[in-house]
């Protein structure tokens, strides 16, 4: 399933919604979430998952090609994890 | 930085802010959002959003696990996990906005 998809069917199930707006209620949702998390916070939706922020520290890495070591940065990361009900639901529960 | 958690019930707020429905029908649509997505993952779809990421869903063998407490050998039964991966544009404005 991409997005247009997911546009698709809400739109089919509410007639009564022009289209564009029915865009815009699917892109404000996905654009809240990532929001959040570059502010750093957490989005908790029960039963599907949460998005939340992970900070990996600063490291030395390597160049894999020279071997040269070079210094990375301290960065953040987003990191989904699968709620329960939905983690049952896959394994048929 | 934030450590705020934000719910379904911010969601619904924003659908409310930026479309001026009902507090309720937003509520109701960010639900069939949830539940769409859910479904066509229990039917074993991959779920892509452009420049939000992607869900799939992966199978995992059967193994034999060990109760790390008592050592003792248990049967980890074949299952199904649900793995996501963030588009580049989430992981750069998650990286820019959580800097120092």
């Amino acid at each position: 399933m991409i997005r247009s998809e997911l546009i698709q069917k809400i739109a089919e199930e509410n007639p009564h919604l022009y289209q564009r707006d029915v865009e815009r209620i699917v892109n404000t949702i996905f654009e809240e979430v990532i929001d959040a998390m570059a502010r750093g916070d957490r989005v908790e939706l029960r039963g599907f998952g949460a998005f939340s922020v992970k900070q990996r520290d600063a490291r030395t890495g390597r160049n894999p090609r020279t071997g040269e070591a070079v210094a990375v940065d301290e960065k953040h990361v987003p990191f989904f994890k699968t709620g329960k009900l939905l983690r049952d639901r896959l394994n048929g529960g | 930085m934030g450590e705020r958690t934000l719910t379904r019930m911010d969601l619904s707020e924003a659908v409310f802010r930026e479309v001026g429905l009902s507090r309720n029908e937003s509520a109701s649509l960010v639900e069939s959002v949830l539940g769409h997505m859910s479904d066509a993952l229990v039917r074993g779809e991959q779920v892509k959003i452009s420049s939000f990421g992607t869900f799939s869903v992966r199978e995992k063998a059967a193994r034999v696990g060990r109760n790390p407490k008592t050592g003792e050998e248990v049967p980890i039964h074949p299952r199904r996990v649900l793995t996501f991966r963030p588009s580049h544009l989430m992981k750069d404005r998650v990286a820019l906005g959580n800097k120092g």
